[in-house]
């Protein structure tokens, strides 16, 4: 790949980057945390972040954050994830499967309705 | 685990818990040798040799939330298996560099698996960390270095779509360039 070509791209991908945030009103910033852990990565966290980044992209959502932490402490539940969005507590979710993963994606961090059916802490 | 890039992430899971701002992952592949090696070099708190070698056993860890810690074990056995091995290099305050050997071609070596994925969740899911990551297969080589990228975006977050793709798609056309068409 080119590289002075791929810096080119970011500069373009940054500003539009910039307008879209401009022109939005923020409504609450929103976070998906997804557990790394030994227990997590064996339980398969790994594809469970990817299907959530593959989502983001697929959707063109914005301003999503992800992040991935280490242990959470419900080995049994893993993959473990857990959404924030703006002031509201932190849901977190057991035995999230990509499929699970998509589920929370278009019904809780998309709609704002919590998935009761995986959350395990509300 | 079914792949030595899941293992390979949980060492570098590792190495964000011990406080890294760089890290440093290399990924070689040396057929004429018949070799596969991988390490994850970091920047954090580090530890004494006798906490070096007690990490091996699946009894030591320095997690509070349970008392056992599996990864570097299965990984050291999993290296054994295959005629290989696994290495940690550290002292306190220095930081730590943790290797695994394989003989490529052994009948119990696991797959390499999704080397993408890996560094994605990585260099997506930690972006305050500064990520180097270097695969080389014989005398062929492709690295990724993320400072260039965040200093382009200029604070704009790396789980931005387009972000995501042009990350994605640079990490995987770069890997699949030179990667070896056979698994062993």
């Amino acid at each position: 790949m080119n590289k002075v070509k791929s810096l080119e791209d970011l500069k373009r991908i940054r500003e539009e980057a910039l307008q879209k945030r401009d022109a939005k009103t923020i409504s609450g910033q929103k976070q998906v945390i997804v557990g790394m852990g030994t227990v997590g990565i064996a339980a398969g966290a790994r594809e469970t972040l990817k299907a959530i980044l593959n989502f983001i992209e697929s959707e063109n959502l914005n301003e999503i954050v992800v992040r991935q932490t280490g242990n959470i402490g419900w080995d049994s539940y893993e993959p473990i994830v857990q959404v924030v969005i703006g002031e509201a507590e932190k849901v977190t979710y057991g035995k999230v499967t990509p499929e699970v993963a998509m589920k929370i994606m278009k019904e809780h961090v998309v709609a704002g309705n919590i998935v009761k059916e995986y959350a395990i802490e509300a | 685990m079914r792949e030595l890039t899941l293992h390979l992430l949980d060492i570098a899971e590792n190495s964000i818990s011990a406080g890294a701002k760089n890290i440093n992952i290399e990924v070689e592949e040396e057929i004429p040798s018949d070799c596969l090696r991988f390490s994850v070099q970091d920047d954090g708190k580090g530890m004494d040799a006798a906490m070096a070698e007690a990490i091996t056993n699946p009894f030591v860890t320095s997690r509070t939330t349970r008392k056992v810690g599996l990864g570097i074990p299965l990984l050291k056995a999993a290296a054994e298996a295959c005629c290989g091995s696994l290495t940690i290099e550290s002292a306190p305050g220095k930081g730590a560099r943790v290797e695994a050997i394989f003989k490529r071609s052994h009948i119990d070596r696991m797959p390499l698996g999704d080397l993408a994925d890996t560094v994605m969740t990585l260099v997506i899911g930690s972006p305050e960390i500064h990520w180097r990551f270097l695969y080389q297969v014989n005398e062929k080589a492709f690295e990724f270095d993320d400072q260039p990228i965040k200093e382009q975006l200029e604070g704009v977050p790396l789980s931005e779509p387009a972000v995501l793709h042009f990350i994605r798609e640079y990490i995987e056309e770069g890997i699949a360039e030179i990667k070896p068409a056979v698994e062993y």
